[in-house]
């Protein structure tokens, strides 16, 4: 098996679908013959060729709209906005266009494209390149959004959205492009969009959350075991939908839960988790679910995004609020 | 009888010229009138920003600024088509576009600010008619229409002026932009800086068309070309557009050849998207060692007179970085404070966690 950082996984991903099915194509801004602003796609138009990787103008409802025409000429297009806040200008497309076409042409004609791209903060990155916009891309129905925490899950869980016959939203986290290595197998493999990952034990509280908050609430965990108090960490891994099973088996173990999300707090992927938890598992609680997340504000400019980004110490705070309820 | 445009529109336009590479006037007809004075200070502002712009690029590398995207090579088009402007005039800008913010008026300690994530840079000072620096490619062009109909819905004869680049002409906006000022006949100078690169997509994979200035003709808006590296052809052209504009002629899209020197911004490497025999091409046409020539010839600038600007300009950016860095840090409760005019009880609670 290889060492690989998230980066280098999800370019992995890519080539090995390249390679197996000739129908995968790569297109966006400057992704061909430099790879894309962060490299992700580096070396694959030379491996390639300009018909499969390539560059295309600067108009991102145009790569949208290419996106969900190729899909409906057979291919299965991997579309890079470069950055999050620019999905706005291809909103239209992915969430009304793409996510509709099964439902609108009655299964005539389907939407296999993957939308991927970075987004989330604490790399001091110029205003609307790191919002977490994975909720309002949830609410939409038709579209599955995945986001990855480790390199593992990453190429998995890209080569499955690739193979996936509806739309995807993937959403990298820019924070974790480089931030570690681990081992990645070579070849393809597959890791299950809608299915959470239990990634730590624990028997008093569960931890739900993914991206890199996956990695805060890890070393929240790591504190609070000192403290005598064993969290239970869950990687949703795809937000949309949510594996409520897996949720629900954890809260009935633990009967405590907070919710953890870089997002502005209202109305998103959290609120949508502690909802279904009500629904399906509020006998089982010994206290209200709490989220820690971003205040409702606009996402800061860089200067004090690492105090608005939730932090170790507010996952804490929040766990002990639930244990002494 | 009519004819049917079944061939592609591939004549070339030529590009607008006033001043030769080697500092003679070659068009007397679009020499824009200017003082000596007017030159002199022209010629000021294209050094000090070139010194502020090689001071910025050390600055990010030091981590006294965040986001930054240089602009030397293109003193002529920003600094040229503000000049041609008056102050009631609005300027919408792209991100690159600061200069153009600066020299109408934005402190230059709140750019750096701005630069640097801190929300008073975006704070633009009363009477000081530009927008901050937008980030999303293309937004500003529909912007400046807007402003532009609240010129024309006022009586008051003064243009909207937005800048975007040859990657910017290919979004959305910009053609919808384009369309709303000819329908509506609007007082805004569209001003595309073609620097020949997209990040790093050239312009030859940008588009199919000859010349974005063509891009016009869709809109039924008239559309030049002009010579970027030329200050004289860019304040020409700027006049032209804003009197036509402001008797109520309507929209101009102005197409500036143009280049950078460095990079897209601090974060690129240009090695890999171009060469280093066509960087020295254009180094060669540098807009500020031509309208040096021009002004040594007529006795207005001397090699002392760069020297000294440079000087004044490194210490008012050391001042005004300074200042900067001394501004009080943004906190998570102000920021709140600032979404709405009235903070609503939810966000209130909120800022408990964060005292
Ligand atoms: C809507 C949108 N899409 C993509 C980007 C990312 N981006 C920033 S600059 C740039 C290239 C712009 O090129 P051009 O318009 O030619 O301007 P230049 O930087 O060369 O002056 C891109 C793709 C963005 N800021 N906004």
């Amino acid at each position: 098996m290889a060492q690989m950082n998230m980066k280098e996984a999800i370019r992995d991903a890519m080539r090995v679908e390249l390679n197996r099915d000739p129908g995968v194509l790569i297109f966006g801004e400057d992704v061909g013959n430099v790879g894309g602003v962060f490299r992700v796609t580096e070396g694959l138009q030379k491996e390639f060729g300009e018909d499969r990787v390539f560059d295309t103008p600067l108009a991102e409802s145009a790569i949208g709209g290419l996106a969900f025409g190729l899909g409906v000429q057979g291919f299965r297009p991997i579309a890079e906005i470069q950055f999050v806040g620019f999905i706005f200008e291809a909103l239209d497309q992915i969430v009304v266009q793409a996510a509709r076409l099964r439902w609108r042409s009655g299964g005539r004609f389907n939407a296999p494209v993957v939308f991927r791209t970075p987004f989330g903060g604490g790399v001091k990155a110029a205003e609307l390149h790191t919002d977490s916009l994975e909720g309002l891309i949830a609410q939409s129905p038709g579209i599955k959004v995945v986001i990855p925490s480790n390199p593992y899950d990453a190429k998995g869980l890209l080569i499955a959205s690739i193979r996936d016959n509806d739309p995807v939203f993937f959403m990298e986290h820019l924070n974790l492009y480089h931030a570690f290595r681990a081992e990645v197998p070579e070849g393809e493999y597959t890791v299950e969009l809608g299915k959470a990952n239990v990634v730590r034990e624990g028997s008093d509280v569960s931890i739900i959350t993914y991206g890199l908050m996956v990695h805060t609430a890890t070393k929240a965990a790591e504190q609070l075991e000192k403290d005598g108090i064993k969290a239970e960490i869950i990687d949703l891994r795809t937000v949309s939908p949510i594996d409520i099973d897996t949720i629900v088996a954890s809260v009935k173990k633990t009967n405590r839960a907070i919710v953890v999300q870089e997002a502005q707090k209202s109305s998103g992927v959290a609120a949508e988790v502690i909802a279904q938890i009500n629904e399906k598992a509020i006998l089982h609680l010994e206290a209200p679910v709490l989220r820690v997340a971003g205040p409702d504000t606009i996402y800061p400019f860089a200067q004090i995004e690492d105090t608005w980004i939730p932090t170790p110490a507010r996952v804490i705070a929040a766990v002990k609020k639930v244990m002494e309820f | 009888m009519t004819k049917v445009p079944y061939e592609v529109y591939t004549e070339d336009v030529e590009a607008l010229s006033v001043l030769s590479p080697d500092g003679e006037v070659i068009n007397k007809d679009k020499m824009p009138a200017l003082t000596d004075d007017q030159l002199k200070e022209l010629m000021y502002r294209m050094v000090f920003t070139r010194t502020w712009d090689d001071r910025a690029v050390n600055l990010g590398r030091q981590g006294r600024l965040g986001f930054y995207a240089p602009v030397s090579g293109q003193e002529a088009t920003m600094i040229g088509s503000e000049f041609a402007l008056q102050k009631e005039d609005f300027v919408c800008p792209g991100y690159r576009d600061i200069p153009q913010l600066v020299w109408h008026g934005l402190p230059l300690y709140q750019a750096f600010l701005y630069s640097r994530g801190h929300q008073h840079g975006g704070q633009i000072p009363e009477g000081v008619n530009v927008l901050m620096p937008q980030i999303i490619i293309g937004a500003q062009i529909l912007h400046a229409t807007g402003i532009a109909m609240g010129f024309k819905l006022k009586k008051q004869q003064n243009v909207a002026i937005t800048y975007t680049g040859d990657g910017g002409s290919s979004e959305g906006d910009f053609y919808e932009g384009l369309n709303f000022a000819g329908r509506f006949k609007l007082p805004v100078i569209f001003f595309v800086q073609n620097n020949g690169y997209a990040i790093t997509t050239p312009f030859a994979k940008q588009t199919a068309a000859k010349s974005i200035a063509h891009k016009a003709v869709a809109a039924g808006i008239p559309g030049i070309k002009i010579d970027g590296m030329d200050v004289f052809a860019v304040i020409s052209a700027v006049q032209e557009a804003a009197e036509r504009a402001r008797k109520g002629e309507g929209a101009t899209l102005i197409e500036a050849v143009t280049y950078r020197f460095r990079p897209h911004s601090l974060s690129d490497d240009a090695s890999k998207y171009r060469s280093k025999e066509e960087e020295g091409q254009w180094n060669e046409k540098d807009p500020i060692a031509r309208l040096a020539k021009y002004l040594e010839k007529k006795g207005l600038w001397t090699e002392e007179d760069t020297l000294r600007v440079r000087e004044e300009a490194k210490a008012t950016v050391n001042e005004q970085i300074k200042k900067a860095e001394q501004t009080e840090k943004m906190t998570v409760p102000g920021l709140i404070d600032s979404m709405f005019e009235v903070t609503p009880k939810h966000l209130e609670e909120q800022k408990a966690d964060f005292e």
